[in-house]
Formats: structure tokens, sequence, C-alpha cells
């Protein structure tokens, strides 16, 4: 008889949300390749002759209006955090160009987010799911399943998150490409890689009870680790009197 | 075109299909007007919600529009095949190669039990009365199931037509349809297009004024292959009564069939099922190494008694590695939770996959516009995950919906995989409600980013202190000054400033559903502007003005 269980210990088990990187990455050194080198596999073909990434596929395309911010696009892999009145107007604005070119959005616990404002921004609302949030534990894992899988992951703790979740989680977007954005003040524990502060605003449009909210123009800073847009102020319409984001 | 389809003609087989299978499940007989909901879409009514309008795909709302004292019930996979599995080990007695398709239906080949049985006729009726036995037992009545509908012909799919066309109360609960040999192109000749299933296809036809099969049939071949390709011609050669794919004539490699040992024995069927995913996905990965599909994959379950329990899972489409999962699940299902005449007696200690049947795999080809691309297979695939960690119904997608406050405009659903492996997902959003009606009396836009789900309550004062109102013909009763906070539950007295208001638009007064006493809703909203910039929605309503929402 075998040794008592071993089946469950194997299988049973819950998969590591990390479990799918690549395979290299994951083989012990000393592990024998399961079948002669000399046959490769379908998949093993299929992967060989994947295309090159290029550099320009590094980057994900933003609106024009966000061009003083992101010369090249937004970069792929970073962290990205967002706060002040007005972080989630930039946020989505920072996303739509990305979904109408096929990039999918996952939110994690922002159950106020304005999904009518979202359409209404250019968002392609059938590439966004809207996760409710999970319990302070199982955070982490939840949130690495999407970055693995989702080009844009926004999240809005509202716990405290660990270091250590923040810190695999930045390893697995730089490693995945997808770019996390932390929205609102509260502390995130790693280093985020661009940090996005939307300073005060001026509306136009309501006049003492007459016409109605119609533009806002605020200031946007940024200011981050070896990021082009370090330092850069710029001034932008969240959104312009068409209802897009707009350059001011 | 008739000496092809004589050389090609399917093996003739013989469909047993249960109609309205889910509600039979869950024990409704068909004289009760019921339906079952899945995903908030109706999937299956019983005949007297039909006769009341109900029709699958609707919505809940609509069908109790049409049907108000409808009953209403939740999809009950699980129990769906724990029923079946009586039916289908009913059938045993006929014969021991039943393939099941799902819940609710299954075939075999009709050549070794005729023998047995002296003649088709004598056949279909020993398999009717088998089926209307094993439904009886189950529901413990006659009038509590409806029937079954048996259907022969040369070919799966003219035999499951044929059973969907067989009208259940003919004889004894079990109707029958018998097309006779080489009569299968007749039969399909008059059918809508529809039934081949696949919509994209079938639209196209439909434009082309071919909408029946015999129509689609009578084109020749090459040209149909040159329009639309392998589907095309799969399509094509079921509507001219012959198998889907032309046969293989290869054997099955031996070496694909995989297995897993249990040790302890397991007892509980969830257990064996988390297993049966990694199996399968193995087997799936075997498979697609030597660039082959499976369509039909024997799933044998062993017990530490020795009892055995080995069944036939079949699908036209494909049989990814989640649908042979289910599909163990179902099985095991349907033995472990039994009647106690056949249930086992101790855990499961193998199970067993084996693909019966292989196809080619043509894969699919990625979209390259529209359809499913890479993105969207992995997003669907995070969605699943991610649904098994944190709870069924936490992952949701936007539906377009339509209303006058930004919060309801768009409203979340359950995202909802489609059967299977397909490349599934939430393309069912509905984006702009651009070509939606008008919703007069809608906030205008810019619509607020942030939308407060516990909205809190504000004091609106005017210059003199006074609380802002707005009387019946919607006029403010002085210009808004200041936003307060109400003070803290501990707190003493409304703590100082506040947020002085620098400008403001409206009221926009809003009465709604003033015929409804229930969800009727009268308020009157307002846009302020705080001196620090920030803007927000508020809404008296009932004499309470509270923060719906902030253009973040």
């Amino acid at each position: 008889m075998a040794a008592p269980h071993r089946f469950p210990a194997s299988l049973l088990a819950e998969p590591d949300p990390f479990d799918d990187l690549a395979e290299e990455e994951r083989a012990e050194p000393g592990a024998e390749p399961s079948r002669p080198r000399s046959v490769p596999t379908v998949g093993e073909v299929a992967s060989w002759t994947r295309p090159t990434v290029l550099a320009v596929e590094r980057a994900l395309p933003v609106l024009p209006a966000l061009a003083g911010l992101f010369p090249g696009g937004l970069r792929r892999g970073i962290t990205i955090g967002i706060s002040g009145v007005g972080a989630r107007s930039l946020a989505i604005a920072m996303m739509v160009r990305a979904t109408a070119t096929g990039s999918w959005i996952a939110v994690v616990g922002d159950p106020d987010l304005g999904l009518a404002a979202a359409a209404g921004q250019g968002l392609a609302m059938e590439r966004l799911v809207v996760v409710e949030a999970p319990d302070p534990t199982g955070w982490g894992p939840v949130v690495a399943t999407l970055v693995g899988a989702f080009d844009l992951v926004m999240v809005a703790p509202r716990h405290r998150v660990g270091a250590v979740d923040a810190r695999r989680l930045a390893a697995r977007c730089r490693e995945r490409g997808s770019v996390l954005f932390h929205l609102g003040a509260g502390p995130w524990p790693d280093r985020l890689d661009l940090r996005l502060v939307v300073g005060a605003a001026t509306w136009t449009g309501p006049d003492a009870g007459h016409g109605r909210l119609w533009s806002r123009r605020a200031g946007v800073t940024a200011s981050g680790r070896g990021m082009e847009s370090t330092g850069r102020r710029t001034e932008l319409l969240l959104p312009g009197p068409d209802g897009m984001t707009g350059g001011a | 075109m008739s000496g092809a389809a004589a050389v090609d003609a399917g093996v003739r087989t013989l469909v047993v299909r249960c109609p309205d299978w889910p509600l039979t499940a869950l024990g409704v007989g068909p004289l009760q007007p019921a339906l079952v909901l899945a995903s908030g879409r109706v999937v299956a009514t019983t005949p007297a919600a039909r006769e009341a309008g109900v029709a699958r795909g609707q919505r809940l709302r609509e069908a109790q529009f049409r049907c108000p004292e409808v009953r209403v019930l939740e999809r009950d996979d699980s129990r769906e095949a724990r029923r079946f599995e009586v039916v289908a080990a009913a059938l045993e007695d006929v014969t021991p190669w039943l393939e099941a398709w799902r819940p609710g239906s299954c075939a075999f080949g009709v050549r070794g039990p005729v023998r047995l049985s002296g003649g088709e006729v004598n056949l279909v009726g020993r398999t009717a009365r088998l089926v209307v036995a094993a439904l009886d037992d189950l529901v413990g009545s006659s009038a509590g199931h409806p029937g079954c509908g048996i259907g022969v012909a040369d070919g799966r799919f003219a035999a499951g037509l044929a059973a969907g066309a067989a009208d259940a109360s003919v004889v004894d609960g079990g109707g029958a349809v018998v097309v006779p040999p080489g009569g299968v192109p007749a039969f399909l000749a008059p059918l809508p297009v529809a039934v081949l299933g696949r919509p994209a296809l079938v639209d196209v036809l439909v434009r082309l004024g071919l909408d029946t099969l015999g129509a689609f049939a009578a084109l020749p071949a090459g040209d149909v292959v040159a329009r639309f390709g392998a589907e095309g011609r799969d399509a094509h050669r079921l509507a001219s009564g012959m198998d889907g794919r032309p046969p293989d004539p290869r054997p099955v490699p031996p070496d694909l069939e995989v297995s897993v040992a249990f040790d302890p024995p397991v007892e509980r069927v969830d257990q064996v099922a988390f297993a049966a995913r990694s199996l399968s996905e193995a087997l799936h990965g075997r498979l697609s190494d030597r660039g082959l599909a499976c369509t039909l994959v024997l799933i044998e379950a062993e017990t530490e008694h020795g009892e055995r329990l080995a069944r036939r899972w079949r699908d036209e489409g494909v049989l990814g590695p989640g649908a042979v999962a289910d599909r163990v699940r179902w099985q095991l299902e349907g033995w472990l939770h039994g009647p106690p005449a056949t249930r086992p007696t101790s855990g499961i200690t193998r199970l067993v996959l084996v693909p019966d049947e292989v196809v080619p795999a043509t894969g699919r080809q990625q979209g390259f516009w529209g359809g499913a691309s890479a993105a969207d297979e992995r997003a669907a695939r995070a969605c699943t995950r991610v649904e098994g960690l944190v709870g069924p119904g936490s992952v949701r997608v936007p539906e377009w919906r339509g209303g006058r406050d930004p919060g309801e405009c768009l409203a979340l659903v359950p995202f909802v995989r489609r059967d299977g492996d397909g490349p599934g997902h939430p393309s069912r959003v509905v984006a702009a409600g651009a070509d939606g009606p008008p919703w007069p009396g809608a906030l205008p836009g810019p619509l607020p980013a942030a939308v407060h789900v516990d909205p809190a309550t504000v004091e609106v004062r005017d210059a003199a202190g006074r609380m802002v109102v707005v009387d019946g013909r919607g006029v403010l009763s002085a210009p808004p000054h200041l936003l307060l906070s109400p003070p803290a539950p501990g707190g003493s007295a409304a703590t100082g400033a506040g947020d002085r208001v620098v400008a403001w638009a409206g009221p926009w007064p809003l009465d709604e559903r003033w015929w409804d006493p229930r969800r009727r809703r009268r308020c009157a909203r307002l846009q302020v502007v705080a001196a620090d910039g920030t803007a927000r929605l508020v809404v008296l309503e009932g004499g309470v003005w509270r923060v719906a929402a902030t253009y973040d």
C-alpha cells in the first residue's frame, strides 16, 4: 500500500494564486524533464512561435489629454496611487483608451464607483468587472488572481493592506504587465511607482441656481520613482465641456 | 446527394428526452405554472406557464408580468443530475452503451438493442415504459411529470430533433417519433435553420433567405465551405442528414486515459469533483499535445468494495476541462446520493477518465476584430476563480437598465460564464444606453463618479442659518450657503465650520412612480460646489438632505 493521505495532500489543496507564473520559475533546478526534449509538444511549439513583445506593447494607450503626464502611454507593470477629490474620474480617464483597445478592468471593493459616469467618460463597460471587497485575509490572493488576468486592476481597500501582500502584488504586476491602481488617501505599505494627486479644482457651469455643473479644471501632480512623469504638474479638464477628459 | 447521404448517414440512434427536466427534478408537475431561474433569466418553464406566455430567456419581471401566479424556483444542477441518474440507471436494462448528453437527455445506438427487443417499435415501447416507470417512482405519481419524448433516426442530430418533436403525451406519457431509415433529409427539410444552434451562422442564413434546413442543404457543399468555412461545412452536413463531422477511422490512441487513486477512500462528491478538475486538465493537456479534442468521455468510478459506475458523456461541442469536471460531479451526485438500492456501500477509491471519441482539435481562431480574444478568455477564467475564492455572486458586471438617477442607470448583475469552457464571458453586458429610450428628468451630465451606497445626511443652511427647503413647485426657500454635517452621535453640538457653498445649480425635482404607493419617490436634487472645489449632489427627500453622490 502506498503511504496514506497521498492523494488529498497534493490535489485537495487550494490552488496558489501565484502558481500560474512561468513554468521555468517554479521548476526545481534538479528536476528531470518529463519527456525527452527531442519530441516537442504542440504547446511547446506554440510558445516558440509566439511573436516577440515589442516595446510599444509594454505600454497601454492613454487619451491625448493625458499625453503630458504619460508621453509614451501608460507603462505596463507599475503600481499607481491616486488621491484627492477627482481621483475616480482621473483613474477612469487613464483607462478609457486602454479598454477601447481590448484591455479588461477589474475593480475590487469600491461600491461607490459611479458606473454611469464611467460609461459617460467612454469606458468600455463590457470589459469592466466589479468584485465585492473580500475579507482582509482573502484580499491578497483575490487581487493577485485578478492582476494576473486583467490589464487594469483598481483597488480601494478599506482595511490595512499587509506589506507582504503589497510587495507580492507589485512583483506580480511587473511580471504580468498589469497596472494596479490604488484609489484614495489610505496608506499603501509598499512604495508606489507613481503617485498622482488631484489638487484644488474649479468648476464652471453653476451660477446661483442657473446652469449646471459643466466642466472642472483641476491640477494633477505626479511624483514617484524612475518615471518620466515624476515631478510634472498638469492642468486637466476632468471632465471637459463635452463630458470627456481634456487638456487645459 | 442521396447517394452521398446513404454512405455518410449517421449511426441509427435513439434519443430519450425528458422535457422541462429542471422542473421535474425539482418536483414540479406540468400542470402547475412554474419556472426555473438561473442568473436572472428563465431557463425552463412548465407547459402551464408556457401557455400563459412565459418563455425561456425572459427576465423574471417579464415572466411574472405575463403570469403573476407563476412559481419561481432557483436552478439546482446537482439535483437535476442526481435525479436523472435514476432514469439513466433504468435504461441500462436496455443497453450498456448509454450516452448521457446532459441531465434530462441521453441516447444510445439502436443496432444492438433492437435485435434483443425484436424490432424498433418494441424497443421504443420498452424504453418508454422503463423511463416512465422510473419517473413515476421518482416523483411518486404519473401526473407529476410530463413524460418523455423519444426519437429514432439516422444520426444523433436528427434523433435529438425527433425526440424534441415527439409529443410527450401520446402513448402512456411516452411519445415517439421514428424517422425511417434514409428519411432523415426529408424529416429535416421543413425545420427552421435555428435548430442548428449556431446563432451567428443562423443569423446570416436567415438574412440570405435560407430559413429552412432543406433550403440550406440544397446548396452545393463546396460553396458552403468556401463561404462559411469549417463551421459551415459541419452545419451543412447536419442539415443534409449526415453526421456533423466527417468520420475519422483512426482509433483513439490507447494511452490517453488518465486516472487517480484515492487513499484513503473519498466519500464526499466535492472532494472527488475537485480532483476531477485537475484530472480533466491533465486529460485535456494530453489531448491538446496531440492536437486532439474529445467529444465523448467515459467516466468510471470505483469504490473500495469493488462497485463500479461507468457512464459515457457526450457533447457535440468539445468537452473542455471544466465540462468534464462538471460531468464527473453530476454522475457522482447521482450515484452517491441516489436511492439506497443503487448507492455504493463505501468510499470512492479510483476515478478514471477515458476519451472514447476524439476529433482533431481545430482550435478556436482568436478574435481579430470582435469575437473572444485571449484577454477575454483570461478575464473569464480569473472571474471564475475569484468567484470560487470569494463566493458566488461576488463578481459582477454592469448591465444597462436606464433611469433618472446616476446610481440606477447601470445595474450590476452576477457574472455568468457560458456553459462549458467557451470563451464565455460577459459580452452580455450592454454598454451604451444611447439607443435606449429617453429618461425625461434624468440628471444632466457629467455624472458623478462616486455614487454613495450609504448616503450621509447633511444640513443645507441658508445665509441666515435656516434650513433650506424646496416647495411643492420646486423652488428653493433661499439660496444655499452652508453644508453642515450633522453632529456625531456622541458629540454635543453641530461642529463649527461646515463647507461654504460657492456655487450651486438646481433644484431638479423628481416625482417617480406616483402610481405605485410602495415604490413612489419624490425628491429634489441640487448640485452644490463647496469652497474647496468639491462638487456634490445633495438630495432632499422626506425632509432630509443627503449627499447622494460626489463629483469625484
